[in-house]
């Protein structure tokens, strides 16, 4: 039975997995849910995943969440090329220290900043105060020049000469504020950082993979589920 | 040289990379960095912890913050027991979604809820409103019955028969209630009450026993 990838690519930790599976030639059925239809709070697919979050892993009988112990067990299932997550001690534990710091440090903040910019204004109408707007970059920029700092420094890449699981997670994340028109790579070395990381993946894949992301100021908010709505107005009041 | 590890005991992470450490017998020089006194701020402790966090780790040259990565480098290099660990790939995968997911679920919450119940009203003499700390004591239930129903269900341990790293990492995290500030007891009653069996069974599980 061939793996199954339950992901919507709307959401940067499913881009990662999507990417890395597809580099490293990992066959897998695509199982869309789609977050903006509230396909996640479906009965299916509360069957694979309680949490209702992308994406999920299913090999088997065998079902994961959370993409970072995904792209861990892809990598180690399908013996990807080392550089992805190298046996050196002390790559590794960067690599590692990157992948526990990011959860908090980088993806919340640039989620954030797409919902603040573009999905709360765009359903519920409300524009988010300034104030907070504010806030949110200020802790966004922090957190990346944080990144240049300690992760990225003078190197080409987190662990040094080679592409690994940590830029790919930290790009598709920054990439996020990119569906509201925003882009956070404005210094050259974070834009340069960019670049390299694209081309290691291949320009052809990341665009395949950020398609869906891009076209997001062009969806008409007026079809979304008015149950779905109401859901995600508990979630919003977070943001506000 | 020794491997060096700067802690405060009073931070969950800290007590999972101590209590680990401890067990493996691997050697290391305590460097206590007093939360309370600020010295995680200071500038001799910017230079092995840019980030300003604890724990953070010192080998030779080779410094590391993230209390994750402090496990599994002390996993790799150590050569500590497999369960710790398991080099079996659906096993290790458990351990990796746990460690993941606990990031923004079960240590938000009990941050959040120790800040909000003892840490601010005690040392900075301010309330928080009360719909705050209801949100965030109710969110705090959320994640414990998830930790509950879909990483303990009837396992002995987070991933099965023996403990792991998931186990050290979330029992820390659920002990921090009881073991922090013993003179602040109306924290600790109330905030057990409602998980008492998964604590109970967490706490009953806990790695000072002998297997």
């Amino acid at each position: 039975m061939v793996l199954e990838l339950y992901m919507d690519l709307l959401s940067a930790p499913c881009r990662a997995v999507y990417i890395f599976a597809k580099k490293n030639g990992i066959p897998f059925d695509f199982q869309f849910v789609d977050l903006l239809k509230g396909h996640h709070h479906s009965k299916e697919y509360i069957e694979i995943n309680p949490l209702r979050k992308l994406p999920s892993l299913r090999d088997g009988k065998f079902i994961l969440s959370e993409s970072v112990a995904i792209l861990f067990y892809l990598c180690r299932k399908y013996s990807a090329p080392s550089h992805w997550y190298p046996p050196d001690l002390h790559m590794r534990a960067r690599v590692d220290e990157f992948m526990a710091w990011q959860h908090t440090a980088i993806q919340q903040p640039m989620s954030k900043i797409l919902w603040i910019k573009l999905l709360i204004p765009m359903i519920t109408g409300e524009q988010v105060p300034d104030e907070k707007i504010e806030r949110t970059m200020e802790e966004a920029n922090k957190n990346l020049q944080q990144f240049e700092e300690k992760f990225l420094q003078d190197k080409m890449f987190i662990t040094g000469d080679n592409i690994s699981l940590a830029d790919l997670v930290a790009l598709v994340e920054m990439m996020q504020p990119m569906g509201s028109n925003h882009n956070v790579f404005i210094s050259s070395k974070l834009a340069e950082w960019r670049m390299r990381v694209e081309l290691a993946i291949g320009s052809s894949l990341f665009w395949e993979a950020h398609d869906r992301l891009a076209k997001l100021p062009d969806w008409d908010s007026s079809t979304l589920d008015p149950s779905i709505k109401l859901r995600m107005s508990e979630f919003l009041e977070k943001y506000k | 040289m020794v491997l060096e590890l700067y802690l405060d005991l009073l931070s969950q992470p800290c007590r999972a990379i101590y209590i680990f450490a401890k067990k493996n017998g691997i050697p290391f020089q305590m460097h206590t960095v007093e939360l309370r006194e600020g010295e995680h701020l200071s500038d001799a402790f910017a230079q092995v912890n840019p980030m300003k966090k604890v724990p953070a780790m010192k080998d030779d040259d080779f410094t590391l913050s993230e209390s994750v990565a402090i496990l599994l480098y002390l996993t790799h290099k150590y050569k500590v027991p497999d369960h710790w660990y398991p080099r079996e790939l659906q096993a290790r995968a458990r351990v990796d979604e746990y460690l993941a997911w606990q990031h923004t679920a079960l240590r938000r919450s009990c941050l959040r809820a120790l800040w909000q119940k003892m840490m601010i009203p005690v040392f900075l003499g301010e309330q928080v409103p009360s719909e705050t700390l209801t949100a965030t004591l109710a969110e705090l239930d959320v994640n414990l019955q998830v930790l509950e129903d879909k990483f303990l269900q009837d396992k002995a341990f987070l991933i099965g028969p023996r403990i792991s790293l998931a186990d050290l990492v979330a029992v820390t995290e659920v002990m921090h209630h009881k073991s922090t500030f013993p003179e602040v007891t109306p924290f600790t009653v109330d905030y057990t009450l409602s998980h008492q069996s998964t604590i109970k069974k967490m706490t009953h599980r806990h790695p000072y026993k002998p297997f």
